[in-house]
């Protein structure tokens, strides 16, 4: 099995060397934000595209890329948090009372 | 500015059995900040403009929590989160003349209150910033992946569990200012390259590469969370 992979991945990288279009595994790490944007032009988007159907480490790679986005966003508005629109009273006495102060 | 969450393209051709990354669109898109109708927001800032003050702490009540959420994200620290808050609306008080209404007044704000913890930040006691190099992936000379990239193993339902959350939050503070603070303000408090270029003082190059990086190391500090669903 292992054999495999390494025959598989030598096929992989000659295709990468040869083919016309074709960037490489460490190419592609330079596209990702704008490909994930949607503002890569359409000549490099297609090269990326290319790429991912050759390349099953890159596809897993991006699949986890976006995992990793995805989690960021769902930890960071954490549903236990307190409600956003509860602000704290001393908080709103602080304000209104440096408010005064500025004035 | 932008909605908050930045809605990630279905970009990839269904290829190698894997089917679509299974995540995307899968969280919850954050609410725009504000909520109220725009004539209420009119009416509020034409009294805000007039100095009537019970718009003051209207303003405060309707906006305060929702700022407080973005500062205590940003800046760590419920003290300097509350100092923040309040620094924002002093600016806002100031400069509601300037307020042009092109965007609501809680995208206005949600910026003011950015600015102020980004201040916040930039003030603290600089450490010399940690390298992140470990986290990013290695490349052989044909330019191809050195380490194979594993399978996903990995429902949608471990974003529901507090403890992965909280790995998540923890992965996140240990990223070095630099790119956590990229890593918020784009993916977190959804503005673009170019805004958050704007707000951090960098070129969007650099945002781009920083966010880049950041989501790479990110990514392999939550390796254990994506593939076995353990934080």
């Amino acid at each position: 099995m292992k054999a495999e992979k390494t025959v598989f991945k030598k096929l992989s990288a000659l295709a990468m060397r040869t083919m016309p279009l074709m960037v490489t595994c460490q190419e592609l790490e330079g596209f990702m934000v704008d490909y994930l944007d949607g503002t890569l032009p359409r000549a490099q988007r297609r090269k990326f595209d290319l790429h991912l159907r050759l390349c099953p480490d890159c596809w897993r790679y991006l699949e986890a890329y976006q995992r990793t986005i995805s989690l960021s966003q769902a930890a960071c508005r954490d549903p236990d948090a307190p409600v956003p629109a509860d602000v704290p009273e001393e908080l709103v006495k602080a304000i209104l009372a440096a408010r005064e102060k500025d004035a | 500015m932008p909605a908050a969450a930045r809605r990630l393209q279905p970009p990839l051709p269904n290829t190698w059995g894997l089917g679509y990354p299974r995540c995307m669109d899968a969280v919850p898109k954050q609410p725009p900040p504000g909520g109220e109708d725009l004539a209420d927001e009119r009416q509020l800032v034409a009294r805000l403009r007039v100095g009537d003050g019970a718009s003051y702490e209207q303003l405060v009540r309707t906006y305060g929590g929702r700022l407080l959420a973005v500062a205590r994200r940003l800046v760590r620290n419920e003290e300097d989160a509350r100092d923040c808050v309040q620094e924002a609306f002093l600016q806002a008080f100031r400069n509601i003349e300037k307020f042009e209404q092109r965007a609501s007044l809680g995208s206005w704000l949600h910026r003011i209150v950015v600015n102020a913890a980004l201040m916040k930040l930039r003030a603290r006691a600089r450490r010399p910033e940690a390298s992140i190099e470990d986290l990013l992936p290695q490349f052989d000379a044909d330019g191809q992946r050195i380490e194979p990239e594993a399978e996903l193993a990995v429902s949608l339902e471990l974003l529901e569990r507090r403890e992965v959350r909280e790995a998540v939050r923890r992965a996140i503070d240990q990223l070095p200012d630099g790119y956590r603070n990229v890593l918020l303000i784009r993916d977190i408090e959804g503005y673009d390259t170019a805004e958050t270029a704007a707000l951090l003082g960098l070129t969007p190059g650099a945002v781009k590469t920083r966010l880049h990086r950041a989501r790479t190391a990110l990514k392999s500090l939550l390796a254990p969370v994506i593939r076995g669903g353990k934080p």
